[in-house]
C-alpha cells in the first residue's frame, strides 16, 4: 500500500465519530418523535453508512464492537491495544 | 444486555499534563451530578417508568455511559505522566497516597461517590422532573470546569459533553408532556 493510499485512523475514526454522534441524537429525538419519517430515513442511510465506515476500519484496525458484533482475525486481536484513552 | 464499543463517543485530546484540572474534572466522574450518577440513575428508573419513556431513559443512560469513558479519558490523559510532586502541587497528595495514579469515584472535594446522589421515587413525574434538574446542574458543573481552564483541546471536549446535557434536558423535558397528554388523554375517556 503506498502512502497515499494507506488509510488515516484518526481520520477514519473521526468520520465514524461523526456519522454515529448523528445516530444517538436521531436515536433520542425519535424516542420523542416516533412519527417523524424525515427523521427515521436519515437514522437509516447513517446505519448503513456507519456500517460501511467500521468495515473499512476493522479491516485495517481489529474489530471495534465485542461479543460477535465485530469478526476477528487470527490470533484473536480483540484484547489488541490501543483502547480508546489510548488512541 | 450491553455491547462494548472500542472507541469514544468524541475524541479527547489534552495539551499538557495537567493534574490540578484532572483534580476539578473528576466532579464529572464521581460526584454528585456527574456521569457515573446519571447513568445509574437513568437505567435503574426504567423498571417503574411508563413504557412510553423506557427507550429514551435507556438510550441517554447509555449514552452517560459513553460520556463516563471520555472523562475517564482526560483525567488518565492529565495525570498519566505527573510526578508524585506534581500530583501534590495540583492538591492530589492525598489521593496519590491512596491511588497512586489510578482513577476512583470520588468529587472534586475527594469524597467518595454515593448511591444517595440518586432519586427512585417511583412517581414518573418526580423522577423525570430529577432527571431535569441532574441535567442542568451538570450543564453548569461544565461550565464551571470550563471557566477554570485554559487547555483549548480539552475544552473542546466539555463543550461537546456540555451541549449533550442539554439536549437530554430537552429530551426529557418532551417525555413529561408525553405523559401529561397520556394522562390526560385516559381521563378524558
Amino acid at each position: 500500500m503506498s502512502e497515499a493510499q494507506k488509510v488515516n485512523r484518526y481520520e477514519l475514526m473521526e468520520k465514524i465519530q461523526m456519522v454515529d454522534f448523528a445516530l444517538v441524537d436521531l436515536t433520542l429525538y425519535l424516542d420523542t418523535h416516533p412519527q417523524d419519517s424525515q427523521a427515521i430515513q436519515q437514522f437509516n442511510q447513517l446505519a448503513v453508512e456507519s456500517r460501511d465506515l467500521k468495515h473499512v476500519y476493522e479491516q485495517h484496525f481489529g474489530p471495534l464492537r465485542q461479543y460477535g458484533a465485530s469478526f476477528s482475525g487470527y490470533p484473536w486481536n480483540w484484547k489488541d491495544t490501543p483502547w480508546p484513552w489510548q488512541l | 444486555m450491553w455491547y462494548y464499543e472500542k472507541k469514544l463517543q468524541y475524541p479527547v485530546k489534552v495539551t499538557e499534563c495537567n493534574p490540578r484540572l484532572a483534580k476539578y474534572l473528576v466532579e464529572q466522574y464521581g460526584g454528585a451530578d456527574g456521569e457515573l450518577s446519571a447513568a445509574l440513575r437513568y437505567l435503574n428508573q426504567r423498571y417503574t417508568i411508563p413504557d412510553k419513556v423506557i427507550g429514551l431513559l435507556t438510550d441517554i443512560g447509555t449514552e452517560e455511559f459513553a460520556h463516563l469513558e471520555m472523562i475517564a479519558t482526560m483525567i488518565y490523559k492529565l495525570t498519566k505522566d505527573a510526578t508524585p510532586e506534581q500530583m501534590k502541587e495540583a492538591g492530589l497528595g492525598a489521593h496519590y497516597a491512596n491511588h497512586d495514579h489510578a482513577l476512583y469515584y470520588n468529587n472534586a472535594a475527594g469524597d467518595p461517590w454515593t448511591a444517595t446522589y440518586i432519586a427512585a421515587k417511583g412517581d414518573p413525574i418526580a423522577d423525570l422532573y430529577e432527571d431535569i434538574a441532574a441535567e442542568e446542574k451538570a450543564r453548569a458543573t461544565y461550565q464551571w470546569i470550563i471557566n477554570m481552564s485554559d487547555d483549548p483541546c480539552l475544552n473542546d471536549s466539555l463543550k461537546f459533553l456540555r451541549e449533550r446535557e442539554i439536549i437530554h434536558s430537552q429530551r426529557f423535558r418532551e417525555a413529561v408532556e408525553i405523559l401529561k397528554f397520556e394522562r390526560d388523554r385516559k381521563q378524558i375517556f
